[in-house]
């Protein structure tokens, strides 16, 4: 039990743990001080001197965010002193900042623009503190950094060094001239950066945003010549709602087809197919190296971010990272060979375009190794190099699937709702649950079972490998084999078991790893804010679909069945090979 | 081999130097004595004391004789070798300097740790460490009252005592000599002319706390001070007096030299530590203070060179003898580095409680141009500007901070009329605005903006209305900065508010600089009637701004005239006007 101690808030006596920051005090009497560059468990570097308060007998006004509450402590939070001087503050920044609100990105989410809104800005009295326009990092295909709308609050910073252990962006100069920058000022692209953007979701102002691929799309969608397909990531339908108003946690799965299909999608198709597929493709090559005695432990590849972090922080542990492609490539690949072969369809004229919670999506659609339609197409077709093309052609985040809807006028609140189309828009409950830390691991293991041991599975929900928690471990008989297995979601907690398969001695056989805090429903291409609270609810929507899909084993998934039985063949066959699977290329720290 | 030295002096500037003229006079006499290889004559750029006629200084003995006169020869020479002193001629400054921690600078060979310890260097520690122990050290600190000198004042043994109490596996030692105010050099005196006294207040301070790592961090624009600092840790290690089992006690110190990679921010604790950590010079909400949480997380004591160099001092002398020197709430003496328009520029070392007075006109004898103090900045960019009407304060912590001063660490910039107090804290607020590490808004946006007001003003652009936003800027900036670089940076500003608030006004509405410093408010003209046409002006001018001629006499474009001064400087005849 917690030390309790008694202090006085603006005037009134109240009691809390001693553990306590004089903010979280605050906050849990019921007052809520205004923060900027503070975030919780992430970021604490007292830099925006916004969440001032009194305290009594102190010189100077305190940072509550930092400040541990004493016995006996008076704190006054609502002071003219302390309004003043939080004022002011605020307009100091807002002197530094672009006021372009109105065609900002961030226009709707920016916390800047709230908080200078509640604490009652209605002017700056200073002169613009900014007189050259910064340039642009548009390096990356995933991100783009704006420092000039930057107000250097560091949240970016300890999320890409704390959360993720990335360090790919720090603070540079000095004073005036400080900015957030990679690795001697290169761009965001040629930095360690994986693309994750957690630094964009924690981001309090449009300064970090995803590189937008929208008006390519639209370009697509009116050109009639175009056979546009889309595929939607099982994370996207548990938080799409949320751009339009929903409470966080709704599924909008039904209406977010009807939406797609309403803005002229010729097919709208499901990632969660592919998600079957790579069960199928991971679950055989898993049992095939427990069989064989291959490399273990095998570790999970859907996840971009955590794929290049690999190639540059762990290169010498690329072997056992799964062979298959993420969902998304698996998907782009067979919409352009088996589907257009299916039906009769020129692959050069088939535009996939995916919806993503994620950024590093669209950094892993434009890898050059991710043109195997192409390669399959190549002399069939006779096609000239000059002619190649992505399998997956157009990577947008949730946030710019929504504005698509909302350019198009769509009330998506008021929709009835369909279906996906088949067959790639088939998938069971194993892939719905790929969009939460710990689902690729449930799902691997219910087909791993059944395949290994040719037995029923009863319980299919796994429960220790759901829920936030950074490293999950579990033990799971199957059929008497003993088969350890670890889920990491953030790459900090991914380096911890990453480490051990270095030193060669990960007591796993099975690995899972998610770049973002909480999986996919974490990712940085998701609505904001994402939060631990909004991320909670997300994970809860995501195995309530589960729990609601007719079949819930990807091997049940009778689209992929037929797939194998029409084209593929079998799992880890001559086609996979080609089509499904992958190779890592060893990347420097330093470039 | 000479026995004696005397350096030789003509400190009357109003005649011609007389130095040479007394230096062969003196030299005859030696050789007609057949002394003339017992005692040396040098003759001196400066002796430290100001119109005083011809001054000698003997050495070893080290008396000063004022006012000397060639008739003065034969007895002084006869006192000499009777060892025996001429009362008349002995100088008596008004206020004496009190050297204790530059009480070795000069004296002692710096590279030499034998000269060190024959002037009773590491006796302090010998004691430390035999008799005295953890509890009777710190209480000896106690007793003698020294606060810290690095500009806060934070009271030495307690800062220790923290550091102690805290139950660690590890604890770390620093010494702070990033000095980096503009104008001061005490701290690279010490180190570069006496570093074993440093190195033994941080073998002391080490023991006090139970730490067994120490660090230097010394900026490295200094690179003598790096050099002796690590020849004299090499040499300590050989003395048994670094490393395992120090002195043959039970207690091991390990020291290493950590370079400043020239942040002025790196001095202050926080930021440094990050520094040393390896990571960027980033200031840390305090608290948890260092002694409890500091380097890698563990309890650190970080004290100033010059703190240190005390210790060893109070150790032997005891910290009653300490206590008795200096005021009431700061005890012992402070080094200044008086500089700016004085004529005696330098190091200064007096007990606390002298004024600034004293110090400015005594010591230093006061300006340079012979035109009154017109205010004196202690503390550098942190500190504040002291009016020549206070100048009577008695130099102590307390004392400067009510005046919107600091003692900081000791730098003390003289000025008299010619300086203008809106380009004074626009040059040192200047200077934190670039030093800012950047990182809270206050310190990194307000600095900057206040910056933009004061060069308004002094542009001729300033607006009456200025003045209330900068007040309002400087609380912000001293009541919700990180870091006592933010906290303190609009000093400069606050004060010569405070003090010459109708300069301001006077630049605001009449557009004009008093001083004539603000080059933008400031107009050349040649007076015609003490102009004698000698054409120097028109030579000299780099934009070619003066035309005319012999006959009718010479004038200055104003479109074209840089405001460079030049021709202020080239005129004999006082003819060309500021206004």
């Amino acid at each position: 039990m917690a030390k309790n101690i008694s202090l006085k808030i603006d005037g009134k006596p109240c009691n809390c743990e001693a553990s306590l920051t004089v903010l979280e005090a605050c906050q849990k009497n019921g007052i809520n001080i205004p923060t900027l560059c503070y975030l919780k468990d992430i970021n604490k570097e007292a830099a925006c001197s916004i969440c001032l308060v009194e305290i009594k007998g102190a010189k100077n006004l305190a940072r509550s965010c930092v400040t541990s509450v004493k016995e006996g402590m008076e704190i006054a939070t609502n002071t003219p002193r302390v309004r003043n001087a939080r004022k002011l503050n605020m307009e100091l920044l807002l002197a530094g900042h672009p006021k372009d609100c109105l065609c900002c990105d961030r226009n709707q989410s920016c916390e800047l623009r709230k908080l200078a809104f509640d604490m009652g800005i209605s002017q700056v009295r200073f002169p613009k503190t900014i007189k050259t326009e910064l340039p642009l990092d548009t390096t990356s295909v995933s991100l783009v950094r704006d420092p000039n709308k930057c107000i250097l609050c560091g949240r970016c910073v300890s999320v890409c060094s704390g959360i993720q252990s990335v360090k790919a962006i720090d603070f540079s100069g000095r004073g005036k001239s400080s900015k957030v920058t990679t690795f001697f000022d290169s761009g965001l692209a040629n930095s360690v950066c994986v693309n994750c953007g957690q630094c964009l979701l924690v981001c309090p102002t449009g300064a970090i945003t995803e590189q937008g691929a929208t008006d390519g799309v639209w370009q697509e969608l009116a050109d009639p010549k175009k056979f546009v397909v889309v595929e939607v990531a099982p994370a996207v339908r548990a938080a799409i709602g949320e751009e339009f108003g929903m409470p966080a946690g709704t599924l909008a799965t039904a209406k977010m087809t009807q939406a797609l299909r309403k803005l002229g999608f010729a097919k709208v198709f499901d990632t969660q197919f592919s998600a079957d597929l790579t069960i199928m493709e991971e679950g055989y090559e898993l049992i095939g190296r427990i069989k064989n005695k291959g490399k273990l432990p095998l570790i999970t590849s859907c996840s971009p971010g955590w794929i290049k972090f690999a190639e540059h922080f762990f290169p010498g542990i690329l072997g056992h990272v799964s062979s298959c492609k993420s969902p998304q490539q698996m998907f782009g690949a067979i919409a352009k060979t088996y589907y257009a072969e299916k039906y009769n369809l020129d692959p050069r004229n088939i535009v996939v375009v995916s919806i993503m919670p994620c950024t590093a999506k669209k950094f892993e659609a434009k890898r050059p190794e991710m043109k195997s339609a192409f390669a399959y197409w190549k002399d069939k077709l006779s096609l000239k190099e000059s002619e190649s093309f992505y399998d997956v052609d157009y990577v947008l985040t949730t946030r710019e699937a929504s504005r698509l809807i909302k350019e198009a006028g769509i009330d998506f609140i008021n929709l009835a709702g369909e279906d996906f189309d088949a067959p790639l828009g088939v998938s069971t409950g194993a892939a719905v649950i790929f969009g939460a830390t710990g689902g690729v691991m449930e799902a691997a293991l219910r087909t791993a079972y059944e395949v290994l041991t040719g037995k029923n599975l009863e319980k299919v929900d796994f429960m220790e490998l759901r829920g936030l928690t950074g490293i999950k471990v579990a033990e799971v008989d199957i059929d008497g084999l003993k088969v350890k297995v670890a889920v990491a979601n953030s790459l900090s907690n991914a380096r911890v078991l990453l480490d051990e398969v270095k030193a060669g001695r990960s007591p796993y056989v099975f690995i899972e790893i998610m770049t973002c805090p909480g999986g996919c429903i974490g990712g940085a291409g998701q609505p904001i804010p994402t939060d631990e609270a909004v991320r909670l609810k997300r994970i809860e929507a995501i195995y309530r679909e589960d729990k609601n899909k007719a079949l819930r084993k990807s091997h049940e998934n009778p689209a992929v069945q037929a797939l194998y039985k029409e084209f593929l063949i079998k799992p880890l066959g001559e086609k996979s090979h080609h089509l499904l699977h992958t190779h890592y290329t060893e990347r420097k720290e330093v470039k | 081999m000479y026995n004696k030295v005397i350096l030789i002096k003509d400190t009357d500037l109003k005649r011609q130097d007389k130095t040479r003229d007394f230096y062969t006079h003196l030299l005859d006499y030696l050789r007609e004595n057949n002394l003339h290889s017992e005692i040396l004559l040098v003759r001196v750029a400066d002796i430290g004391v100001y119109d005083k006629g011809l001054v000698l200084k003997m050495l070893p003995d080290r008396n000063t004789y004022i006012n000397v006169q060639d008739t003065d020869i034969k007895r002084i020479v006869d006192s000499i070798l009777q060892g025996k002193i001429i009362e008349e001629l002995v100088f008596r400054p008004k206020v004496k300097q009190h050297r204790i921690v530059l009480r070795n600078c000069g004296n002692i060979d710096p590279e030499n740790i034998d000269e060190y310890i024959f002037s009773g260097g590491y006796a302090g520690l010998k004691k430390v460490l035999g008799e005295l122990g953890q509890q009777k050290l710190i209480e000896e600190i106690k007793i003698s009252g020294i606060r810290g000198r690095g500009g806060a004042g934070y009271p030495t043994w307690m800062k220790w005592n923290f550091a102690r109490e805290v139950e660690s596996d590890q604890k770390f030692v620093i010494c702070n000599a990033d000095e980096g105010d503009p104008g001061a050099y005490m701290d690279r005196s010490v180190l570069e002319s006496d570093p074993h006294s440093v190195i033994e207040g941080l073998i002391i301070a080490a023991f006090a706390i139970g730490a067994s790592k120490g660090y230097f961090y010394i900026r490295a624009e200094y690179p003598l001070a790096v050099e002796r600092i690590n020849k004299a840790i090499k040499q300590a290690y050989a003395y048994g007096l670094l490393g395992n089992n120090i002195l043959g006690s039970s207690f091991n110190l390990d020291l290493e030299i950590r370079l400043g990679a020239g942040a002025f921010v790196c001095g202050e604790e926080t930021a440094l530590i990050s520094s040393i950590e390896g990571k960027r010079g980033y200031p840390h909400p305090r608290p948890p203070y260092p002694s409890v949480k500091g380097l890698w997380g563990k309890p650190t004591v970080i004290n100033n060179v010059e703190t240190l160099a005390n210790i060893p001092a109070i150790i032997s002398k005891g910290g009653k003898w300490f206590a008795q020197i200096g005021t009431q709430t700061s005890k012992g003496t402070k080094v200044f580095a008086v500089t700016g328009k004085v004529k005696n520029s330098g190091l200064v070392e007096i007990a606390m409680g002298a004024t600034l007075r004293e110090i400015v006109m005594d010591i230093c004898g006061g300006t340079l141009s012979g035109k009154p103090v017109k205010a004196v900045q202690t503390g550098g960019p942190s500190g504040g500007v002291i009016p020549e009407s206070l100048l009577d304060t008695p130099v102590d912590y307390e004392n400067l901070q009510k005046l919107g001063s600091i003692m900081g660490s000791g730098g003390m910039i003289v000025m008299d009329e010619d300086d203008c107090m809106v380009d004074i804290p626009k040059f040192y607020l200047g200077f934190c605005v670039e030093e800012s590490c950047g990182k809270c808004s206050p310190c990194r946006i307000g600095g900057f903006q206040m910056l933009g007001y004061l060069k308004r003003i002094s542009e001729g652009q300033g607006k009456p209305e200025d003045l209330a936003q900068m007040r309002r800027l400087s609380v912000a900036m001293q009541k919700a900065s990180l870091c006592g670089l933010g906290q303190t940076a609009s000093n400069p500003v606050v004060s010569t508010l405070k003090y010459f608030e109708p300069e301001y006004n006077e630049h605001i509405l009449n557009k004009r600089c008093p001083a004539g410093k603000c080059s933008h408010l400031v107009t050349y003209s040649i007076v015609g009637d003490k102009c004698k046409r000698c054409g120097l002006c028109v030579i000299n001018c780099p934009p070619k701004a003066i035309s005319g001629d012999k006959e009718k006499g010479f004038s200055i474009a104003p479109e074209k005239c840089v405001k460079c001064g030049r021709c202020v400087d080239v005129c004999k005849f006082k003819a060309i006007s500021k206004d």
